[in-house]
């Protein structure tokens, strides 16, 4: 497959708003979005932001909106693309815009250093060391495969609709504190941030994010919907209220 | 301090393993710290990386212990490694395992609930501490959500461009933000270089944008030595198809889990050629090396698991002798242990699942059920900042180096699994020494006229605009230039002719140009990466030249042979007063007793 297409690319201007600008490039078998972009930058468009680093879909920078789609430029292949319509590659439009295709993503960083670091018990054994069954770690390691693209956090309307970034810390970082939560070594609570500071309460569990992982993580059932329920639990059960009140 | 934007005691330059360590340790050690990277913080090349790290905690074979680790990473090097160096790492990398584990890294287990090891190339026992196939990811965020905590200042998506000076010494950096262009002053009474590695010097190669060099070229710049820059590795496995993922590494797991390469005539032919050397611990026939995966003690491995330069020439060797695959590769197939195992998909899935998806995805191929093309990727460089062993102090007063960028472990070829032991190891040894020196160093002073210098040079290519070189095309010339000159196979004739070509690549980068606004612009970026990409190119190849023998990865066919000669030297490259690269060797000091004991024991 050697061809011609057609890519509209989301180009910002010096005053902060931007168009689609549009490219024809060739194009040939196997080749990722990723490709074009780079193509149209050695090629046509030498200052074209991009940011990218491993193309190969495990550092987590590449992710922009593919036809819409929330994806990651580096493994999205052409042949699942409608090249006989121009594809068009934007910027995640749930983060302010830096240039091009470039997002401000910083807010994440900042999020993350708000929750409670890992907070291990004393080790199992003299060595410092502790013991742990692979069941316990397939858990969170399911977690732990997160490659923080904040694809989900780009797809989840309380952020890009409402913008509650200040009460609302998104799917990525309830999927972090599951890992933390659940992790068999840590002893830190984190509960009543999730209801008072982490804004848990405003997902409705719509799922969107769990779709557009790109590294299949069940966001919402594995991570999201157990840590509401230990809030429920915390704070709305009856009967562990009372046991709280004579403890 | 006039001009600063920033002062630190000790600022670092690069978060990949060996730069968040050292700022754990320097932070750990009461001085401030400022970190700079090229990408977003987790983002570095080490979150690529996938098969494991090495330490003897001896969880899956009690034989294991520091001496045999230590033994194996000087034979993998070919004794030319800084053998100091080799000991610490074998001695301390535990340590770092387990503290790992402390901040919150989840490592596969053994049945008993500790960190589970699996077997690498070149090591004798299982010893590599995993997660899956994506080691790398555990580890930087495992860092990095650690060091945020410890009032680290991190400055993401800064390039630094120079070094500044004063006197000699080390007293600053100058560094340019991506998003807006702009430039900003670092004053620093001790800098530690984590940078990484060299493989977009390449064509084909596994190493992300990153990997340009800069923290060699810096400190080159700087009057720092480099040493066995002729050591270059090529991963024998690399996806060669389809042409837009050429490069991509396929772990040495795949053999590990026990994948076997086959040629076009379906033949296992990594037993036609085993040196002498490993032969007595390599698998006699093919039933022996599939025990060895099962983990039978008894049994020796196969022979996919010899060291890395050595599997990548018979590959070399198989697609020029026309027994290669349809893309010049050959194969590497893991869906054969089908036929040893009732459950085998599965298996492969859970034990390789990135690769599983990885070959998915980009290749429409399913492993489990067809062999995989591959081929040789530049993958590492062993080569890079001569450093103290113990301190990793370069021999620039104040100017320390860790990880990919410094040089001395690894000897003539790295062991898979020994980096990223490696950047925990001397990242933390950095930190501590780096922050030491700072606390006994007065400010540094910076000399405005040389980051004026430094600031103008940097601008040049805009003011060339689009008369100039196209930055892009220059790049590709030169990756073209080292991967057909001074590749897995080298002469003296071609790399002649590769100095030639570099010259004239010298002079055209020296006249790339860019035009619009500084703004995020990979252009302007891709021009002065070429700065560095120059400098390192130009080491490989004049190193290369210099060491007229074979050895680990570096292989002459007309020097085929080991030497006595060369056995005891390194050579080093430097910065000679009218700016030309000067080339030397250096002798080897002689090991201690017991070290050399050490050795004996372990290889009888
Ligand atoms: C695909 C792949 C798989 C691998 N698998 C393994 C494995 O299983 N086991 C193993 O031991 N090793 C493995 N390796 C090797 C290992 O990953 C690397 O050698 C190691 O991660 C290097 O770490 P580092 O900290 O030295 O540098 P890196 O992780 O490369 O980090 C370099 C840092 O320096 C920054 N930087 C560079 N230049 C500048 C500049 N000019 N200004 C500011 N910042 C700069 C970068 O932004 C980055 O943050 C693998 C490598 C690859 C490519
Ligand atoms: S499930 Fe919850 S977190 Fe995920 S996208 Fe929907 S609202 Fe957002
Ligand atoms: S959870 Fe999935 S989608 Fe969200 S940041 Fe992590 S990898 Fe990306
Ligand atoms: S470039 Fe790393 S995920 Fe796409």
């Amino acid at each position: 497959m050697i061809g011609e297409a057609t890519f509209k690319i989301w180009r910002t201007h010096p005053g902060g708003d931007g168009t689609f600008q549009t490219f024809h490039t060739t194009v040939s078998e196997g080749m990722v979005v990723l490709d074009v972009v780079h193509r149209i930058q050695a090629e046509q468009a030498p200052d074209l932001a991009v940011r990218w680093n491993c193309k190969a879909g495990k550092c987590g920078s590449c992710s922009a909106e593919i036809n819409g789609n929330p994806r990651l430029m580096c493994m999205t292949r052409l042949d699942d693309l409608n090249l006989w319509e121009p594809v068009t590659v934007e910027p995640m439009r749930a983060f302010p815009s830096v240039k091009d295709l470039v997002t401000d993503v910083s807010w994440n960083f900042r999020v993350k250093k708000e929750i409670t670091k890992f907070t291990p018990r004393t080790p199992d054994a003299p060595d410092g060391t502790w013991r742990m069954a692979q069941r316990d770690a397939d858990r969170v390691q399911e977690f732990r495969k997160c490659i923080e693209c904040f694809l989900c956090q780009d797809v989840c309307h309380v952020l890009r609709d409402h913008g509650k970034h200040d009460e609302f810390i998104g799917p990525r970082f309830f999927v972090y504190t599951a890992n933390l939560e659940m992790n068999p070594l840590d002893t830190a609570d984190r509960v009543p941030d999730l209801k008072e500071r982490y804004g848990i309460g405003y997902c409705n569990i719509t799922k969107c994010c769990t779709k557009v992982c790109p590294e299949h993580i069940h966001i919402t059932d594995n991570a999201i919907i157990p840590l509401k329920e230990r809030v429920v639990t915390r704070y709305y059960d009856p009967v562990s209220r009372l046991l709280r009140v004579f403890r | 301090m006039a001009g600063a934007t920033y002062s630190y005691d000790v600022l670092i330059i690069g978060a990949g393993g060996a730069g968040l360590r050292a700022a754990i340790e320097a932070s750990a050690a009461g001085v401030s710290v400022g970190l700079i990277c090229k990408s977003l913080l987790g983002k570095a090349h080490t979150v690529m990386a996938e098969g494991g790290m090495a330490a003897s905690l001896s969880h899956n074979d009690d034989r294991d212990n520091w001496k045999v680790h230590f033994a194996d990473t000087m034979r993998g090097g070919q004794y030319v490694n800084n053998w100091r160096m080799a000991e610490l790492h074998a001695k301390e990398a535990p340590d770092r395992v387990r503290e790992l584990e402390a901040w919150g890294a989840v490592f596969d287990r053994t049945p008993d609930g500790r960190i589970n090891q699996r077997n690498f190339g070149g090591h004798r026992y299982p010893r590599l501490a995993h997660v899956g196939d994506r080691t790398g990811l555990e580890l930087i965020r495992t860092l990095q959500d650690h060091t945020i905590h410890l009032g680290v200042t991190v400055h993401m998506e800064h390039t630094v461009v120079d070094l500044i000076l004063d006197g000699g010494r080390v007293a600053g950096a100058l560094a340019y933000d991506r998003e807006r262009g702009r430039f900003h002053v670092f004053a620093a009474k001790a800098i530690i270089l984590a940078t990484g590695g060299i493989g977009r010097a390449y064509k084909v190669t596994s190493n992300s944008w990153e990997g340009t060099g800069d923290g060699h070229a810096l400190a080159y710049r700087a009057g720092a030595e480099l040493i066995d820059m002729e050591f270059v590795q090529f991963h024998p496995t690399g996806m060669i198809w389809p042409l837009s993922v050429k490069g991509l590494l396929v772990t040495e797991g795949v053999r590990g889990e026990g994948g076997v390469l086959k040629n076009s005539e379906g033949r296992r032919f990594m037993f036609d050629d085993i040196p002498e050397n490993y032969r007595p611990q390599t698998a006699a026939d093919p039933e022996e090396g599939w025990r060895y995966v099962m983990n039978d003690k008894s049994a020796r491995r196969p022979p996919e698991l010899l060291t890395r330069d050595h599997v990548a020439r018979c590959i070399v060797r198989e697609v020029k002798e026309g027994r290669g695959s349809p893309h010049g590769g050959v194969y590497l197939d893991i869906a054969w242990i089908k036929e040893k195992l009732p459950n085998a998909e599965e298996h492969i899935k859970r034990k390789l699942p990135s690769m599983y998806h990885q070959f998915m995805q980009l290749a429409n191929l399913d492993i489990t059920k067809e062999p995989m093309e591959i081929g040789p990727t530049t993958h590492y460089v062993m080569g890079g900042i001569r450093v103290d062993a113990d301190s990793q102090m370069s021999t620039v007063p104040g100017l320390f180096a860790a990880g990919e960028c410094a040089s001395g472990i690894n000897g003539a070829n790295r062991l898979g699994g020994n980096s990223l032991s490696d950047i925990v190891v001397f990242g933390k040894r950095a930190g501590e020494y780096a922050a030491e020196w700072a606390r006994r160093q007065s400010a540094p002073r910076l000399d405005d006229a040389a980051v004026a210098r430094a600031e103008k040079t940097a601008v040049e290519p805009f003011e060339r605009g689009e008369r100039g070189e196209n930055p892009y095309r220059v790049q590709q010339d030169l990756q073209e230039t080292m991967q057909n000159l001074v590749g897995i196979v080298r002469n003296e004739d071609e790399m002649r002719e590769a100095l030639e070509k570099l010259a004239g690549l010298q002079a055209r980068a020296a006249r790339a140009g860019v035009a619009g606004g500084r703004e995020y612009h990979a252009g302007w970026h891709t021009a002065l990466d070429l700065r560095n990409l120059m400098v390192v190119s130009e080491a490989v190849t004049r190193s290369a030249l210099e060491r007229r023998e074979s050895r680990g990865g570096h292989f002459r066919e007309d020097y085929p042979d080991k030497t006595q000669e060369f056995s005891r030297i390194n050579v080093m490259v430097k910065q000679a007063g009218g700016g030309a690269m000067q080339v030397s060797r250096v002798p080897i000091p002689p090991m201690p007793p017991e070290l050399q004991q050490v050795i004996e024991e372990q290889t009888s």
